[in-house]
């Protein structure tokens, strides 16, 4: 189905279909339950989570997106844990967006920061809990029996020897009260949460029906392909479009805030439509941007003390007391986040309504972004959120990038048009993983261990210049220093200090996979290589010993350790390198076992990882994210950089910006420490750890210490 | 220009150099191929052409013939394809987005190689970038396949 005609299905079958479908939807006095069973979080209420027809299929609305983390499947085995309905019944949508699906911890329509199963952990069990309550009451009614006597197995409603399907009693059901309680079940008795369950989403991917926001198909609708900012914010002096428009398919030609659009039946039209264009810029100050004169104006800022991110003790004096000390510096480059699918956005503007049909993480961003470039009110913007083809941060833009660029072209052209961005455009426009710079300067004392620990860092803050500027405090975006001030292995140091340099520049950046700890366990990790190597202890042994008092990092790391093979010899050829990291509420910890060949190429031959997430809602699931994260975080471990000279991005397409092919994946092998703490992500945090563990492994086999991404031997 | 998709004969009109990925996506409706780079680097729009693998991006209109198209939606009538059926049961799958051309390009694989050694995936499938990493499973699922294919 398309998403066009997903949404009049949803109207169609909720508004008149009651013969065929009968609409069940938890209604809004629900809010008052959840409020009640989830004290901590107040839950918006939850308009429509679910819908039980006569056929008996229960459709579950998603209220995040789904980007291949599988909360297409997550999330319904929430819900159907307790409603106890036939797997095999279940559907899935994606919700429209409105204020019942708001991230239950966030207030907004979003899905990032490996939250999406832990923030909803509560809110689809209780709405599935509710609508069985419903169920029960609604065939004691029929039996004209006690409830207690009953009881829900697979679908249907259960008195001795006689059955009543879900569907044939959802629309009695749908009529009731709903509970001013309920009653979830205890751990022992899930049948689904914590067990492998297979995707709900693989039939469409297997056979090409799935459909992605460039998929998406209507009468009337153009393709249109922009000419952007050689560099970033240059502004359109004029333009000649008299080439473009003769090419075949070429309609019309427009400008918009971001560049000039050409609008074409078809994308190969509009595609060489815009080669054929010429375009004047006003370059401005993007022209100068220059990563290596960049990196060394960090290296420079490094040497000097930011904004204090953490304080404690007298770092200096403690540093001229240490018995030794040790000073590195590690360096990261722009990343782009190059999912699959090139970014796009589909856009119908009528009268009074505005249709966006996108793979987006960021429905109310995109939503409120919309109205105020349309004049509509938001709940005229009409959000349907497609499947995404990878997010990784990028489809979550407080500046709606992609999104408002095709409101705009829509509004200059007059047609419902899809924007489809090129690779090309993909991997040059910006919004990229900041570049980043550490200068950590460390103490330490007779044996070897840290007795100071100076640590600054240099980097563009995420969220300046954006709608959540309000979120830097002092001069300290948390996301630049993340996995630095809340390292487990400082824990208990007496004097530290850690400051932030935020310096600005025209690159555009953002969120990319794990966030700041893509460059912070970086220098961390391999930090503290370093200095078990110049204390001539065991990497393992020395960060043991800093543990103490930290149980579930020692578990997570002592399990990874094991597994590995720790403290055997490694396969010929091989070396071993540890690193650990936690973030987003999980701990993550990675041996990583490296060969170099006669090219002095690195090879990931095997990672062995070890986590704690608190519960494993779905282990295959959690497996799958972390050979996900792992091969993400690979690219820029080996390959994968951004330059810019005078302004221009060098690298454009995968032929020059390397990820992770299949020929280069090693074997991951993942290790889940059961547990009990409080849920964690899963989607991110075993991307930080990778790069660190990799050149610590690469230090082991060849003495080189590399302290720069990608990782190149000498 | 009249060509052979799916077994079905199909008529286009479209400039001679227009590659066949944007025929299907924007001309035929046939949006199970997808475009990733548009340079012969990620194969996301991996097809057959009388059984072959070729990255249709780079495949223009004119060149293609009296070869036959098969595209992801012609793979099987019902997704049971033995490729298909070890994808699922692997549960390989994340985004999804590379998927089609993964799957086209292990088909063609075992249609031609019965039983890949890991080498052979390697040299088969190192042209198909999957962004979601979901390499391990591909490479199980390969093997699954050729298991499956086996026990036809
Ligand atoms: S789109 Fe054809 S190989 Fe990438
Ligand atoms: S499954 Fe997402 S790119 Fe392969």
């Amino acid at each position: 189905m398309t998403a066009v005609s997903r949404r009049d299905f949803l109207k169609s079958s909720a508004l008149s279909g009651a013969s065929l479908v009968i609409a069940f939807h938890v209604p809004r006095r629900a809010e008052a339950l959840l409020l009640a069973s989830a004290p901590k979080h107040p839950l918006p209420a939850p308009n429509a989570f679910l819908r039980i027809a006569a056929d008996n299929s229960v459709t579950v609305q998603l209220a995040h997106s789904e980007m291949g983390q599988g909360i297409w499947t997550t999330l319904p085995m929430l819900l159907a844990e307790e409603l106890e309905c036939d797997w095999a019944s279940i559907r899935v949508e994606t919700a429209p967006a409105a204020p019942a699906y708001f991230h239950t911890g966030f207030g907004m329509q979003m899905t990032g920061g490996s939250s999406t199963t832990w923030s909803e952990f509560d809110r689809y069990r209780t709405v599935g809990a509710m609508a069985r309550e419903m169920l029960l009451r609604a065939a004691a009614d029929r039996w004209k029996v006690d409830v207690k006597h009953l009881r829900v197995e697979k679908g249907f409603v259960v008195n001795g020897q006689e059955r009543l399907s879900f569907g044939a009693l959802a629309e009695a059901a749908q009529a009731l009260t709903p509970p001013t309680a309920v009653t979830l079940k205890p751990p022992s008795q899930w049948t689904l949460i914590g067990k492998p369950v297979r995707r709900l989403d693989t039939p469409e991917k297997v056979t090409g029906r799935a459909q992605f926001g460039s998929d998406v198909h209507f009468p009337g609708l153009r393709t249109a392909v922009v000419a952007r900012a050689p560099v970033f914010g240059a502004k359109v002096k004029s333009f000649d479009a008299t080439k473009a428009r003769a090419v075949p398919g070429v309609e019309t030609v427009v400008q918009v805030p971001s560049g000039v659009a050409v609008v074409a039946s078809n994308f190969w039209a509009a595609r060489l439509g815009r080669d054929a264009l010429d375009v004047q810029w006003d370059l401005g100050p993007g022209q100068d941007v220059d990563t290596v004169q960049l990196l060394e104006s960090f290296r420079a800022l490094a040497t000097k003390p930011g904004a204090v991110a953490l304080k404690k003790g007298d770092c200096d004096a403690a540093l001229t007391k240490s018995k030794q000390r040790l000073v590195a510096e590690y360096d990261v480059p722009y990343l782009a986040h190059a999912a699959m699918e090139p970014l796009n956005c589909t856009v119908r503007l009528e009268k009074d309504r505005c249709d966006i049909f996108v793979g987006t993480q960021f429905q109310t961003g995109d939503q409120t972004t919309a109205a105020k470039l349309t004049g509509l009110p938001p709940d005229k913007v009409n959000i349907h959120t497609t499947f995404l083809g990878g997010g990784f941060g990028r489809r979550a833009n407080p500046t709606s990038d992609f999104v408002s660029e095709a409101v705009s072209v829509a509004k200059a052209s007059g047609v419902p048009v899809k924007v489809q961005w090129t690779r090309e455009d993909d991997t040059q426009g910006g919004y990229y993983r900041p570049m980043f710079l550490h200068r950590v300067e460390v103490g330490v004392d007779a044996k070897g261990f840290p007795s100071a620990w100076k640590h600054t860092v240099v980097g563009q803050s995420l969220l300046a210049g954006t709608p959540f500027e309000a979120m830097v405090k002092n001069g300290i975006d948390e996301s630049s220093v993340e996995g630095v001030t809340d390292s487990p292995y400082l824990q208990a140091l007496g004097a530290k200090l850690v400051t932030l340099h935020s310096p600005r520049n025209p690159v555009p950046v953002l969120w990319w996979r794990s966030v700041g700890n893509t460059h912070t366990a970086f220098a961390m990790e391999s930090m503290l290589d370093e200095l078990a190597h110049a204390a001539r202890v065991d990497p393992l042994a020395y960060r043991v010993q800093l543990l103490k008092g930290q149980p579930r990092h020692l578990a997570v790391l002592q399990l990874a350790a094991e597994k590995a093979g720790w403290g055997k010899a490694p396969p010929p050829g091989t070396a071993r390198g540890l690193a650990l990291h936690a973030s987003f509420g999980s701990i993550v910890a990675q041996v990583a076992e490296v060969s170099v060949d006669e090219e002095k190429h690195i090879h990931v031959r095997r990672v062995v990882c070890a986590v704690d997430c608190g519960l494993a809602v779905n282990p295959l699931s959690l497996e799958a994210q972390i050979q996900s994260s792992i091969s993400f975080g690979l690219g820029p471990t080996l390959h994968s950089a951004l330059s810019i000279k005078q302004g221009r991005v060098q690298e454009s397409n995968f032929a020059d910006y390397v990820v992770l092919r299949l020929d280069e994946m090693p074997k991951v092998e993942v290790h889940v420490v059961p547990s009990k703490a409080k849920m964690g992500g899963i989607g991110e945090p075993a991307t930080a750890p990778i790069n660190a563990a990799v050149a610590n492994a690469v230090f082991a086999l060849t003495g080189q210490r590399l302290r720069s991404l990608p990782l190149k031997l000498v | 220009m009249k060509l052979v998709v799916n077994d079905k004969e199909v008529d286009v009109s479209a400039q001679a150099d227009m590659p066949l990925l944007w025929v299907l996506r924007d001309l035929l409706g046939l949006t199970g191929t997808k475009y990733g780079c548009g340079i012969a680097q990620c194969g996301s729009c991996t097809v057959h052409l009388d059984g072959q693998p070729v990255r249709s991006c780079v495949t223009p209109i004119a060149s293609v013939g009296a070869r036959k198209v098969t595209t992801i939606e012609g793979l099987s009538a019902d997704g049971t394809h033995p490729v298909q059926r070890a994808w699922t049961e692997v549960d390989v799958v994340q985004c999804g987005y590379c998927q089609s051309g993964q799957i086209m390009a292990a088909a063609a694989l075992l249609a031609k190689t019965a039983n890949p050694t890991d080498a052979d995936i390697d040299e088969a499938l190192a042209g198909n970038i999957c962004r979601c990493g979901t390499y391990q499973r591909i490479r199980e699922a390969v093997h699954r396949a050729a298991a499956l294919r086996a026990s036809r």
